[in-house]
């Protein structure tokens, strides 16, 4: 009985901090769905009261939305894939093989982590400009090609892969790159999945380096173009929150969707042993 | 004898064999990720310290001859404009409120969902985590709104307490606390996770030990808690006052670095004097002021955490 009202008090306290974490995404989607200026009365309401699809449509076929989210798309997925690949080789030579200087050399990689992207920014968008990379997905997806981050990552789980499964393999006649393949990435399934999902909503949800890169608007990756629609439209507020509702919603679907995989990355990445 | 000697020789020439090759195909699973960190980081880092120290700018991007070396002069340069100073100092009040702040709430909401009276603790855990997978210029753009002095949710909401509106972007001494609570809401649930991780890792023998000493909830927590917590919590301020301090987004989308700059971050002055105005050299030597403030936090955060593990 004693416990009852600290166990009351405690779960109000939850749900209170609940709805202040929600709310702001909740009316977000509400507004979207508002007559243009309904969201501009005050008090401000919560619930449209005749829902409408008008700034969806608006933003498909007038303001090219479709173009910018097919954008977003191919340069995450592309990130995604070739940075997997990289990553996992790398992140496979660090955890299984011995060779002069590895150590070192993994430790310096960690050590480029305290250096901020901002400071390769100014030499790297002249050097993909020299090559004329400029406004190309190339350019966009260069960054994003390997990460220390998942080179840490997949080294962490693959040194607990224990050495039988390799010498196994080998004994019958494969070799390096047939382990990496055909033993290893099976293995590593769990983690390339947790992997993909950072990589991929990460490079999605990347600002910087898309709205230094992409120049011209025809380029624009998803939030880069709803940056620039907010110095155009700042006045729709019905229509910007549809469009920060296009932006978010991907990301948003993979994360409810596989929320298990997403959280074990933050735990293998995130807590010191 | 001899036949024998041959074998051993033959054995250490394959074993030696195999050890290049082994080598070798080490290398070759290194070589696309370290060329492409090669080419793509170390290069354009070790330019933009050269960089830095050139007077490189919208006629050098033309024609890179007109590139000359000016010493330290953009380093000067810097320290003699007034508004790197307010930057500097916008940047360092939002990572020094902001980032303890967002580390207080994520660990204030890792002890409570963590609590054994807590229910329905995964609902609560997902809830808190959706503001981190949200897109930061999408949310700017909500929160724009909702900061919105006459018809904003914010406002309205203190108005129920009887608070009267306020223009939060609009005002120079609102602005900056107006994004750090939204950074705060937008991050909190990461480091969240990563408390509760720690606090699992906490045996129950030490709570039950101090429990039977006598201990309350809050000496419990002072003197269990907080220690065996640590390790995460150094870990926890220094990627977040790391991330802090690269502050973007928040200001470029919802204030420009305004009202009379009470927002203009480090990197925003760098995005701006860099690829606004092409003074690549002058914006390269901001780059390494900033990176120079985010080794220093970090070599202090390393001492720290040396010290705290004995």
């Amino acid at each position: 009985m004693k416990r009852k009202i600290p166990m009351i008090l405690l779960n109000a306290a939850l749900s209170i901090c609940a709805i202040i974490a929600i709310t702001p995404i909740l009316w977000m989607i509400a507004a979207s769905f508002m007559v243009p200026g309904e969201a501009s009365t005050f008090p401000p309401p919560f619930l449209p009261s005749r829902p409408s699809l008008e700034h969806y449509t608006v933003l498909i076929e007038r303001l090219q939305i479709g173009r910018y989210f097919m954008n977003s798309f191919i340069i995450s997925s592309a990130v995604t894939l070739i940075s997997l690949l990289f990553n996992s080789m790398a992140g496979f030579a660090f955890a299984k093989y011995r060779f002069p200087g590895r150590d070192k050399l993994f430790r310096l990689l960690l050590g480029f982590m305290i250096i901020p992207a901002q400071v390769n920014m100014l030499p790297l968008f002249m050097m993909l400009k020299s090559f004329g990379l400029v406004n190309s997905y190339i350019g966009a997806i260069i960054p994003g090609l390997a990460s220390v981050f998942g080179i840490f990552l997949m080294r962490q789980f693959i040194k607990a892969v224990p050495d039988s499964l390799i010498e196994a393999a080998r004994m019958d006649g494969a070799s390096d790159l047939r382990v990496y393949w055909s033993v290893m990435l099976p293995l590593c399934r769990p983690i390339l999945f947790t992997l993909a999902l950072f990589t991929f909503m990460g490079t999605w949800n990347d600002f910087m380096w898309p709205l230094i890169i992409m120049s011209d608007s025809a380029r624009y990756t998803l939030p880069v173009a709803i940056a620039n629609l907010m110095g155009e439209h700042a006045l729709d507020l019905e229509l910007m929150m549809a469009g920060s509702v296009i932006t978010i919603l991907p990301v948003f679907l993979l994360f409810l969707a596989f929320q298990r995989q997403y959280v074990r990355g933050i735990m293998v990445g995130g807590v010191k042993e | 004898m001899v036949s024998r000697k041959k074998d051993t020789l033959m054995a250490q020439t394959e074993k030696r064999q195999n050890h290049t090759q082994h080598i070798a195909a080490a290398w070759i699973f290194l070589a696309p990720a370290m060329a492409a960190i090669a080419v793509f980081f170390v290069v354009p880092v070790i330019s933009a310290v050269v960089m830095s120290f050139t007077d490189f700018d919208i006629y050098a991007l033309g024609n890179l001859s007109y590139v000359r070396f000016v010493g330290f002069s953009n380093y000067i340069r810097i320290f003699e404009t007034p508004l790197f100073w307010t930057a500097l100092k916008n940047t360092f009040y939002f990572v020094l409120v902001g980032g303890p702040l967002s580390v207080a709430v994520s660990l204030g909401m890792a002890l409570m969902v963590s609590s054994k009276l807590a229910k329905f603790k995964p609902f609560f855990r997902t809830v808190y985590f959706l503001p981190v997978v949200t897109n930061l210029v999408a949310v700017s753009v909500v929160w724009r709104y909702l900061y919105h002095p006459a018809h904003g949710l914010l406002n309205l909401a203190l108005s129920w307490v009887g608070i009267t509106p306020i223009d939060w972007l609009g005002n120079p001494f609102a602005a900056m606390p107006a994004i750090i609570v939204m950074a705060v809401w937008k991050n909190f649930g990461y480091n969240m996770l990563i408390f509760i991780a720690g606090l699992q890792n906490i045996p129950d023998d030490l709570y039950e030990a101090s429990h039977i000493d006598g201990a309350n909830a809050w000496q419990q927590f002072i003197h269990v808690t907080l220690p065996m917590l640590t390790p995460t919590t150094v870990f926890v301020v220094m990627m977040t006052i790391i991330g802090y301090f690269q502050l973007f987004a928040e200001p470029y989308v919802m204030t420009q670095g305004g009202p009379m700059n009470s927002t203009m971050s480090i990197v925003l002055m760098m995005y701006e004097q860099g690829f606004r105005w092409w003074n690549m050299g002058f914006a390269a030597a901001i780059a390494f002021v900033l990176f120079a403030v985010i080794l220093f936090f970090t070599l202090i955060q390393m001492a720290i955490q040396r010290r705290t593990e004995g």
